[in-house]
């Protein structure tokens, strides 16, 4: 089979959209690689300032691991999720099932969020700021700049729904699922960085 | 591929990802190795855990891929190493002599 | 104290404010330097305005190009927003000349820290606002062209590149009238950048500025990689295509890669100013020399982007006006290709005193020095290629063999340079400052100007007159010369950069010259303004409608001039390098399209670029100024537009065959009735741009 792009292909029987998808895919991946680097440099940075800690609280009073346990199993469950509603779009099983599938993943990535929010705030209670000390400094800046993706991946997937309720799956909405599924998929592997080297490095 | 391999593949790519890193949270939680070890059991089931997704969800082959986006990938992963390998090289290196 | 309304902006931002608190002599005089640049600001804005309103050209500017997704018209709005650009920073070169050839024993026209805004200004332009859009403008006009392409892969997203570009630039003029800017120079390092000893507007304005332009070229990165790959014409393979593309693909690759690191930087810098954090603080567990580090992985790599199209020129020109195919074609794409990788491997030779191992310096080092390898096989390529050339020395020549010159001088100071310990010695000195004019100046910016003078005709019908191009150039590589020589020796006594006041007397006939130096570069800047002018006037004379007037070679050569919108009647197939130089050698030209011509389907114009990078200039403008209403509502525009976008579904026009037709065949009535000229009526007004083939001209 002959992969034109990253991520799920469409396949002949998509035609047109297929044609589409083999630059736009291209180009959001080419984004991705260039959002990659941003994410490698932020924990070169997290690892570089992590034994800064000012007097400050460390990872060990901090980072609670049953949250970030769960936290890692909602996201990649939702990966899975989103594989799926790219599925049933590509072998056309009916919009309803499209929808489904993206309203669970839509519904797992914000409570992603509701976890990683609830993590910060007591993090911040047990004085876990960010002012505190440079580790908490490049954690701040790390961690939430992944769930502001997720945030911004949701807010993208909610004007998706909108376009399927409005114009159904032509062309446009079907590469746009095609280049969310790898901004999904994509943010799952920095998760996979963040879980190791943020908090099974931090507390190792 | 059929749409049934196709699912299957995503599945296993999950059971996959799970099994890379339930094991690690259990290690962390009961305390079973020292950190040091467990952050490189971790380290390593990460870049398994990597490929895997690049595997099976994103659908990256060896053979039969645009070259192109091979290409890419590895001059990604060159220019991470070399960027993020670099940085803390440095820094280390400054802070030693500090 | 900050306001509900306008945060913290109050009357100090006003430009009169230095003059008003003055106390000294120098105080006053700095301050009317000030004052009359934010009035030549305005008072521009204001006279465009008006000639706007007055020959009722706003409905136009914002149909015909503000919203248009037209590569060639984008290309075209970069290429001007450089040169309003350029004028401002040689004009701060200027006063900063002046100023250094005052200085001795204090005294002078500008106070320290007016200086320090100026060279901050000075810097940030030249390398956000004027090399990054002459660079981008060229390569977007000439590569889609070259690769014989309809447009650039994502027409939409170039408009916004071009929009959040302008919007930075558009900052930085704010940045004029209410003041001050940053005065931690183009760097920006902290901890001097830091809330703790800049609290001010200052470092803010650089921050987004710096920003806004970083996330345009990232994206036009992304673009220009995308077409290369994958809008290619029939036939058009990688190694079949002008150098000017394979440089293009390097220099989008290492935008795609190198602007991350930028923006890490100065989003971290913005995080430890507007929330406290600890990044690059001396105190609480932040480290400064991160900065450093992450600011160089850009910069290195910076340089070239900025070089890399200059070379992508410099073949075409050496090759154009020589009349021979390039020397050494595999050779020169495989030292684009090592330069590029090279530059992600020796940032660490910005700051070789940081206190860092000897060993690792050395490393550094000498991966700084190989990059003189390939560089050396372009200018012996070039050099070869000239051989046994049919050369014409026409205007873009003349830059071309200044560039040649000069920059290898250049460059031998950077190896001299990239031994770490001599550059112990010269380090932070003005050796270092001569050293990067020395290859940016020669480099790019001639580089520019020459593809400027080569692709002018192609984008506006008409030749660029060749008098005043002669006397710019000359005035270019007179004033260079005098101006930057100096700066080797001055470096080399032991002068700092940056200096605003000196008590050295040995240094001041070194600046004195320098001075006049910089005289001849504003002189030179007029010539190409007289330039501009006189040509428009005599555009007639200068017609070269057929689109041929250097007797090209690649693709963009075989078009009409001006290039009409759809660029090719039907998308052409290639059998070879250097396609259009083997049409013409048999007398012939792109074929009628043998099918027939057909619809065209061209992108519609959008307003989502202007709006999306109006909404930046006034994040930017509101963030800085702690306006916090006012970010917000702006950054809800910029979300909203994009999601607005993602629901509109007519984004093309249809252009009828017949009208591709008709333009075509006027066209080619037009070729058939002008004569094919030989190189010696190149620059005569028979030149109407048919061209006969240099090389063909003994056998005829």
């Amino acid at each position: 089979m002959n992969r034109r792009h990253p991520g799920l292909n469409l396949g002949e029987a998509h035609d047109s959209a297929n044609d589409d998808a083999e630059k736009e895919v291209f180009g959001f991946w080419v984004f991705m690689m260039s959002d990659a680097i941003l994410f490698g440099l932020l924990f070169a940075t997290y690892v570089v300032l992590q034994g800064n800690l000012n007097g400050g609280p460390g990872p060990a009073e901090l980072f609670e691991m049953p949250s970030v346990l769960i936290q890692t199993v909602l996201l990649l469950t939702s990966s899975l999720t989103a594989g799926l509603a790219q599925l049933a779009m590509k072998h056309e099983l009916g919009t309803r099932r499209i929808v489904l599938w993206l309203l669970i993943s839509l519904g797992l990535g914000l409570a992603f969020l509701t976890m990683e929010m609830r993590d910060f705030l007591t993090m911040t209670s047990k004085g876990g700021v960010p002012q505190a000390s440079g580790f908490l400094s490049a954690f701040f800046a790390l961690v939430p700049l992944h769930g502001l993706h997720v945030a911004a991946t949701c807010l993208w997937l909610l004007a998706l729904l909108g376009q399927i309720a409005r114009y159904g799956t032509d062309d446009a909405t079907k590469t746009a699922m095609l280049r969310l599924g790898i901004l999904w998929h994509f943010l799952d592997v920095v998760w996979i960085g963040i879980f190791t080297i943020v908090y099974v490095g931090g507390l190792a | 591929m059929n749409r049934r391999q196709e699912r299957r593949s995503y599945i296993v790519g999950y059971v996959l990802a799970l099994a890379l890193t339930l094991p690690v949270f259990a290690l962390l939680a009961f305390d079973l190795l020292p950190r040091r070890q467990i952050l490189w059991i971790a380290g390593v089931a990460a870049a398994v855990q990597i490929a895997v997704h690049f595997r099976f969800f994103l659908h990256i082959r060896l053979k039969g891929q645009t070259r192109e986006d091979l290409q890419l990938i590895l001059f990604t992963t060159l220019l991470l190493i070399l960027m993020g390998g670099g940085t803390i090289w440095i820094m280390t290196n400054l802070a030693h002599r500090m | 104290m900050s306001d509900i309304l306008l945060g913290r902006l109050d009357a100090s931002a006003l430009p009169w404010h230095e003059l008003a608190i003055a106390k000294t002599g120098l105080e006053v005089i700095s301050g009317i330097v000030g004052l009359t640049a934010a009035l030549l600001a305005v008072l521009g804005a204001l006279l465009v305005a008006a000639a706007l309103t007055w020959w009722r050209l706003w409905g136009p500017l914002w149909r015909d190009w503000l919203t248009s997704l037209d590569h060639k018209k984008i290309g075209i709005m970069y290429v001007v927003l450089a040169f309003v650009m350029l004028a401002r920073a040689v004009s701060e070169a200027g006063v900063m000349r002046l100023q250094q050839a005052l200085g001795l024993g204090g005294g002078g026209i500008v106070t320290p820290d007016h200086f320090g805004q100026l060279f901050s200004t000075h810097g940030t332009i030249m390398i956000f606002f004027v090399a990054m859009p002459f660079i981008t403008g060229l390569i977007n006009y000439v590569m889609p062209l070259q690769i014989g392409a309809r447009d650039v892969s994502f027409p939409l997203l170039n408009s916004v590149s071009l929009g959040l570009t302008a919007a930075g630039a558009a900052l930085m003029m704010v940045s004029l009238v209410l003041q001050p800017f940053s005065t931690g120079g183009w760097s920006g390092y902290p901890p001097f950048t830091e809330a703790a000893f800049n609290p001010g507007a200052g470092p803010d304005y650089w921050i987004w500025a710096v920003t806004l332009s970083s996330l345009g070229s990232t994206l036009t990165g992304i673009n220009f990689t995308v077409t290369l790959y994958k809008e290619r014409c029939e036939g058009m393979h990688l190694m079949r295509m002008p150098m000017f593309c394979w440089t293009s693909l390097c220099t989008a690759i290492l935008m795609i890669f190198a602007m991350p690191p930028l923006t890490v930087a100065t989003g971290l810098l913005a995080l430890d100013r507007y929330l406290g954090f600890h990044i690059f603080t001396n105190d609480g567990g932040g480290n400064m020399m991160m900065f450093a580090n992450l600011f160089w992985l850009f910069g290195h790599p910076e340089v070239y982007i900025l070089i890399l199209p200059a070379f992508g020129v410099w073949n075409e020109v050496f090759s154009t006006f020589s009349g021979k195919g390039l020397f050494g074609y595999r050779a020169l794409v495989m030292a684009t290709m090592c330069i590029a990788i090279l530059s992600f491997t020796v940032w660490v030779h910005h700051f070789f005193t940081m206190g860092q191992s000897a060993d690792l310096n050395a490393i550094f080092g000498i991966a700084t020095m190989a990059i003189g390898i390939p560089t050396g096989v372009k200018i012996y390529d070039w050099m070869l290629t000239m051989y046994k050339g049919r050369v014409r020395i026409s205007v873009p020549m003349v830059y071309g063999i200044g560039f040649l010159f000069l920059f290898v001088l250049g460059g031998t100071t950077g190896v001299i340079l990239a031994n770490p310990s001599i550059d112990y010695q010269v380090h932070n000195t003005l050796f270092l400052v001569a050293h990067f004019h020395n290859m940016v100046i020669p480099g790019t910016l001639f580089g520019m100007i020459a593809g400027y003078t080569l692709w002018f005709p192609k984008a506006f019908g008409f030749r660029l007159n060749d008098r005043w191009g002669y006397r710019a150039a000359g005035l270019w590589i007179a004033g260079f010369l005098l101006a930057f020589f100096p700066l080797y020796i001055l470096g080399l006594m032991g002068m700092p950069r940056r200096m605003v006041a000196y008590f050295e007397g040995a240094w001041l006939p070194w600046t004195l010259i320098a001075l006049t130096g910089g005289a001849l570069i504003g002189l030179a800047l007029l010539c190409l303004a007289v330039q501009l002018t006189v040509s428009l006037r005599d555009r007639a004379a200068l017609a070269v409608p057929v689109g041929d007037p250097w007797d090209g070679r690649s693709l963009e050569w075989a078009l009409p001039a001006p290039v009409p919108a759809w660029n090719f009647p039907v998308l052409p197939v290639v059998e070879g390098r250097d396609s259009f130089m083997e049409l013409k050698k048999n007398g012939d030209h792109l074929d009628r399209p043998r099918d027939g011509f057909a619809d065209i389907l061209l992108p519609r114009p959008s307003m989502v670029g202007p709006v999306i990078g109006a909404a930046g200039l006034v994040a930017g403008f509101a963030l800085t100024w702690h306006i916090w209403w006012l970010t917000v509502l702006t950054l809800a525009v910029i979300v909203g537009a994009m999601v607005a976008r993602g629901f509109v579904r007519d984004t093309e026009y249809t252009v009828p065959a017949a009208e591709v037709e008709a333009r075509w065949n006027a066209w080619r009535a037009l070729a058939d009735a002008s004569p094919r000229i030989r190189r010696r009526d190149e620059q005569r007004p028979a030149n109407r741009g048919h061209a006969f083939p240099a090389a063909q001209e003994g056998e005829a």
